[in-house]
């Protein structure tokens, strides 16, 4: 199973990179943009005999590891193609 | 008393903060090595800056797993002090021993420069050596230093007085302009709950003598000396 993660930072957590990027499309014109927020996006293959035992070890792997939970949300998507 | 210091791969502080234990201020130290386990008698282990692991996934995300780690864990919890310098803050963040997280500076520019700092709260062994209110010039380098935590956190930050010093101007007021990165009021350093383990972004190791300019961050490492010493002592 092909699993796909986003992450990204908290609402409440400044996010300076966002800011910069949405002053950036402002200044190209697009200024119906508004509230960027940027993340990190992962995905990988995964083992295992069920989607359910997959999302189980996934949401452990991210809160153990791949998100910060202090500053961090996260939502994955657990597809079948590999 | 014996210090410790961690070297990840990717530390590029190590040396420094080693050099000035040792060669500044007469203290003895060891290297230690982020795969070995934590052996030996220590007084206090110290997480030095750089960029281990490369900052990969986040700052000081995978130092939390190097085999060492386990065992500085288990030191904090048993009373043992550990200081956190930098990158060794954002690790020791990480990995639950202090509260919070350290995220990009908000101007989003790694800062390179000299900064003043207030001490905040002297009965700690980090800083029992520096009166409360002292200002410190100690310098920082960071890119991604800005102190967050929610306000539940900041609550228990206030209550158990854990903010151990300040972003401050030349005056002594935590005003924006001397906050170098947008942290949270000020915050440039914090301890938890028990007072035995400190975190902060500035560099003590670089104000350890004249010819850099200050000799300040000296203050907190011979405070720490002092502490071991009167631990030592009421042991005995």
């Amino acid at each position: 199973m092909r699993v796909k993660i986003f992450i990204s930072l908290k609402h409440g957590v400044l996010d300076p990179q966002g800011k910069a990027i949405e002053r950036s499309l402002h200044t190209l014109g697009y200024n119906e943009v508004q509230d960027v927020r940027a993340g990190k996006y992962l995905e990988f293959d995964v083992d295992a005999p069920s989607r359910a035992a997959a999302e189980l070890r996934v949401r452990e792997m991210c809160d153990k590891l791949l998100a910060n939970t202090v500053i961090e949300d996260y939502r994955f998507e657990i597809g079948n193609e590999s | 008393m014996r210090w410790g210091v961690i070297t990840f791969p990717g530390s590029c502080d190590d040396q420094d903060v080693f050099d000035s234990l040792k060669l500044e201020l007469g203290q003895k130290v060891k290297l230690l090595w982020h795969k070995d386990d934590l052996a030996g008698n220590y007084d206090c282990i110290v997480l030095p800056g750089g960029f281990s692991y490369g900052d990969y996934l986040r700052c000081g995300a995978m130092a939390r797993f190097s085999p060492i780690m386990q065992g500085v864990v288990k030191f904090a919890k048993s009373g043992g002090l550990v200081l956190g310098i930098c990158n060794g803050f954002q690790v020791l963040c990480e990995s639950g021993l202090l509260p919070g997280a350290l995220v990009r500076n908000a101007g989003l520019q790694f800062v390179c420069q000299p900064v003043h700092l207030r001490v905040e709260e002297t009965d700690t062994p980090f800083t029992g050596g520096i009166k409360k209110g002292q200002l410190l010039k100690i310098p920082v380098k960071h890119g991604e230093g800005c102190y967050y935590a929610d306000p539940e956190t900041r609550e228990g930050l206030h209550k158990n007085r854990q903010i151990l010093i300040r972003y401050v101007d030349a005056k002594g007021r935590p005003v924006a302009a001397a906050n170098p990165n947008g942290s949270l009021e000020n915050i440039a350093g914090i301890c938890n709950e028990s007072r035995n383990v400190f975190g902060l972004m500035p560099h003590p190791e670089d104000a350890c003598s004249k010819i850099l300019g200050s000799e300040d961050g000296a203050k907190i490492f011979l405070s720490i000396a002092a502490a071991c010493s009167g631990r030592a002592k009421s042991h005995g």
